[in-house]
């Protein structure tokens, strides 16, 4: 993002409610035109955030603002968001062309130009002729654009999603991400999108906030989320990681030596471990992917170790394998694309897995 | 077998349900001044008379007046009460609306005499409106259950949404909410209307001179000869009754249907 | 943040509005129930001197009577035995009806079953109290219906005017009142549950008795306590079908009120009614409340 305005500011948020304190002090700032997401487990306190930002909630410290108005007091109503429902929350009583409509009864359009923003939105999320059906008798999907439809043709500053593609089937909902990545390059506004699955996010948006119990663990743009996750516990939510105990032996400048069970001593980068890395105990983790098995003869410079095949899981474009070690007390998870003369393994069979440090990342929790 | 004894048993259990019932317009319509077999000739001599009793027709008047105006009512405070328990929370959220509905569990002649009691002690005089704050009542717990079943089948998302596209909270409730409750309001006041038309008792205690229908209708049974109007009378109120019951049952039906809610079979 | 804009946030929260929209009704309940009930007991522990007036001392002297005269003692236990007759009677009919409409009635059909069931139940109360007079009484539809056919050259004179006709009266009144909430539990119960029981071995009777009977029961207690509160107080049909021997203490109860002008005594056995009635409900809530945790405190 070359120039960041900055459209929403959180400072300090916080939301209890009696003993139980669902935001723990979010400090946030989201650029006009970004795709943003908030992602966590269920109870992370993501929808949450969401609805202090729409309004519904109110917070008990802290501050909302939006395109640098403090939202104190501001109700629901009043704010330059709209929101796209979990459950859509389409009026029944009325029909497609109604409900998408319903946020322009109070402006002072004439109705014509009204009834043209109603096809023009309905075109834009392709449902053009759809506006004379009545509401009930919409498929999900299609429940989901007019409930798009009906917040887009308000023009607001922010659109917030909540978890809107979690009711729907699988192809319908990969349908759904490229179509909303693409509406939002379309319309140019910011987008905030919740949800708890990890690989929608990292494919439509532009930032992510992981949020655990409360609180935002990392907020970074995909890649650096997915190569350099700043704890374990964001490591292994978004995608999948290999966790092997390790000590720091030396930190010396930009370098970092450690020791690690079952693959030996290794030097890695200071920008491969977190701020304030030291001596002692720690861990590293390594994705599957990272690691291959070796087919053929070993490179010089590749460093591999020698194990067994305990475990085989074919997926048909990759195969995963779970890999014994010596001096490991859990096999590794190693994946490999499945590439025509290149054989998928047994269980028993003996594999060398072949790895490289700079795939490493190192956590010191 | 075991269903084709049970099903046996189920429509003799209706017959027994029903017979009283069939027995009205045998004898409405029956020329004889004794409600016995054998039947005599097919008359509607009875029902003439009906219309000639003024008596009669003040106490349906009355009665109408009551029904109305306790219908009204009891629906407006149960409308209040759903919103509140279905849409919101507060303190002590289950005592209050458990002692809301006590009049359900408690027997009607409670309520009567406890009325009664307040009223001779305040000195206020029995009558009509006596009779619409009983009614009002024992109507208001039917209310509630009425019309907390028809909120709670409205998604909440739905007024907030409203919200969300900048309607106010009272513009939402008139656009999004009562639309989609007005099925069940209107089977709220159906119930009402019937439960006060039939109502004996609390009318019984608390009435003055004007009596409602049915108290004017224990006075009719005292008197041998005027019990076969009384049959006519009868045919004509369970006729009312039933159609008044299955355009509620319609209406309560309707409004689940159109906030795209699943029925549950009844009332209750 | 200013003390208005507080007391707005207050208002427009959950709780805050809630307060605001149950108060009418909580308000209404307060004075028209609250008040009446808790001026019955005070009365109950006046005396009436004339038509208006009482004498305010408190005195236990009511409810002495009312447990000590024979006549009182005799209507209280007479009600609760008929009341729970009624119930026993009642429920047992009852339960099968439903079980049929549960189990054996298509499910778009159940609404149109239930609703049928319903109908009496909404019309005048009145009107089929008398009429069960009608059919009951020495001239009356059985009578003279039997004897047209031949089956008998006496009317029956057992069939009214004693606790019989009342019971069975009663029984009639509230059926619907006893099939509804066994009707619902009976829906509530998961049919895979009876689908696993046979899987496991047991034949239609014992999934009944193992599975279904014991998953009803919360249905039949409310059932139980729907039928037994109103009839305990019931006016009308001790009146009209019960005679001398089957009067109820709500009869007795109107007597003291609007003839003999003893409203203290009528206090004191409505008091007494209303106790007994909190009694059962209590015994059969926390009766429910212990079957449906499994027997364990």
């Amino acid at each position: 993002m070359s120039d960041f305005k900055p459209i929403i500011a959180l400072s300090g948020v916080q939301k209890h409610y009696g003993a139980y304190h669902a935001l723990r002090g979010i400090d946030l700032t989201i650029g006009a035109g970004e795709f943003f997401s908030l992602l966590g487990p269920s109870g992370c306190g993501k929808t949450t955030l969401l609805r202090t930002i729409a309004g519904f909630e109110d917070v008990s410290a802290g501050c909302v603002s939006i395109a640098g108005v403090d939202m104190e007091g501001v109700p629901a109503n009043r704010r330059p968001t709209n929101m796209v429902f979990q459950s859509y929350a389409i009026f029944p009583h009325l029909s497609v062309a109604q409900n998408v409509g319903f946020g322009l009864r109070r402006s002072k359009m004439p109705r014509a130009d009204k009834a043209r923003a109603v096809d023009e939105a309905l075109a834009m999320v392709g449902l053009a002729g759809y506006g004379a059906r009545s509401a009930t008798a919409l498929s999900g999907g299609q429940r989901q654009r007019v409930a798009l439809a009906r917040a887009l043709i308000l023009k607001p500053k922010v659109l917030l999603l909540d978890e809107p593609l979690s009711a729907l089937d699988k192809k319908m909902r990969e349908q759904m991400q490229s179509e909303l990545r693409r509406l939002q390059r379309q319309v140019g506004i910011t987008f905030i999108l919740v949800t708890h699955d990890q690989e929608e996010a990292l494919i439509m948006s532009d930032r992510i906030a992981v949020m655990f119990e409360g609180e935002i663990a990392q907020l970074a743009t995909p890649q650096m989320l997915y190569r350099r996750p700043l704890s374990r516990r964001v490591g292994a939510f978004i995608g999948m990681m290999n966790f092997l105990p390790a000590d720091v032996r030396a930190v010396d400048g930009d370098t970092i030596t450690v020791e690690i069970a079952g693959l030996g001593r290794c030097m890695i980068d200071a920008e491969q471990a977190p701020a304030g890395a030291g001596i002692g105990t720690a861990s590293v983790g390594i994705r599957p992917e990272m690691l291959a098995i070796a087919f053929g003869p070993v490179g010089a410079n590749e460093r591999s170790i020698n194990g067994m095949v305990a475990e085989v899981n074919y997926y048909g474009d990759m195969t995963f394998y779970d890999i014994a070690i010596p001096g490991m007390s859990a096999p590794i998870a190693v994946s490999m694309k499945n590439m025509p003369g290149r054989p998928v393994l047994d269980r028993g069979d003996a594999a060398s897995v072949i790895w490289d440090p700079r795939a490493l990342v190192l956590f010191m929790d | 077998m075991k269903a084709r004894g049970l099903r046996a048993y189920v429509w003799v259990y209706l017959i027994f349900l029903y017979a009283p019932i069939v027995l009205l317009p045998l004898f409405a319509f029956n020329s004889g001044s004794v409600i016995a077999f054998p039947l005599a000739d097919f008359t509607t001599k009875w029902f003439v008379e009906l219309s000639r009793i003024s008596a009669l027709h003040a106490a349906v008047r009355t009665s109408l007046f009551i029904a109305v105006v306790s219908a009204v009512l009891a629906t407006t405070l149960g409308v209040f009460a759903a919103m509140a328990s279905t849409r919101a929370r507060f303190p002590g959220q289950r005592g209050i609306m458990g002692f809301i509905m006590l009049p359900l569990v408690l027997p009607e002649i409670i309520v009567a005499v406890a009325l009664l009691v307040v009223i001779l002690r305040l000195g206020l005089g029995t009558g009509t409106w006596a009779v619409i704050a009983g009614h009002v009542l024992i109507c208001t717990p039917f209310t509630i259950a009425i019309l907390r079943a028809a909120f709670a089948s409205l998604d909440a998302s739905l007024e907030e949404a409203a919200q969300d596209l900048g309607e106010s909270r009272l513009a939402t409730f008139r656009l999004v909410t009562l639309p989609l409750v007005i099925p069940g309001i209107i089977s709220a006041l159906l119930i009402s209307f019937t439960i006060s038309m039939d109502e004996f008792i609390i009318a019984f205690f608390l009435t003055g001179t004007e009596p409602t229908l049915p108290v004017y209708l224990w006075s009719m049974l005292r008197f041998p000869q005027q019990l076969p109007a009384v049959m006519a009378l009868g045919t004509i109120l369970v006729v009312l009754s039933v159609l008044l019951i299955t355009v509620a049952e319609y209406f309560r039906r309707r409004g689940i249907a159109r906030a795209g809610g699943q029925d549950s079979g009844g009332f209750l | 943040m200013s003390i208005g804009a507080g007391l707005q946030r207050k208002l427009r929260s959950k709780s805050g509005a809630g307060l605001l929209l149950i108060s009418p009704p909580a308000l209404y309940a307060a004075a028209l129930l609250a008040v009446p009930l808790g001026a019955v007991l005070i009365m109950s522990f006046w005396t009436q001197t004339g038509i208006r007036d009482f004498d305010m001392t408190l005195t236990l002297a009511h409810y002495r009577e009312a447990f000590a005269d024979p006549l009182y003692r005799q209507l209280l236990l007479r009600s609760l035995g008929i009341a729970g007759a009624v119930t026993v009677v009642t429920v047992v009919l009852a339960f099968p009806v439903a079980y049929f409409v549960s189990f054996h009635v298509a499910p778009n059909r159940k609404a149109l079953w239930i609703f049928l069931i319903t109908i009496p139940f909404w019309t005048s109360y009145l009107i089929r109290v008398f009429l069960w007079k009608v059919i009951l009484g020495f001239n009356g539809v059985v009578n003279s219906g039997l004897q047209g056919i031949g089956l008998i050259d006496e009317p029956l004179s057992f069939l009214l005017y004693n606790v019989n006709a009342v019971v069975i009266t009663l029984a009639h009144a509230y059926a619907p009142f006893a099939i509804l909430p066994i009707y619902v539990a009976l829906e509530k119960i998961d049919r895979s549950l009876l689908e696993a029981a046979q899987d496991l071995g047991e034949n239609a009777v014992m999934r009944f008795l193992r599975v279904t009977l014991p998953l009803a029961l919360p249905g039949v207690l409310a059932a139980i306590l729907i039928v037994f509160i109103p009839t305990i107080g019931d006016y009308v049909t001790p009146r009209l079908v019960g005679g001398p021997d089957g009067l109820m203490i709500a009869n007795m109860i109107h007597t003291l009120f609007l003839r003999l002008n003893n409203a203290p005594l009528g206090a004191a056995l409505s008091v007494i009614a209303m106790i007994t009635v909190a009694i059962a409900a209590l015994a059969l809530m926390l009766l429910t409340r212990w079957i449906t945790t499994g027997g364990k405190r």
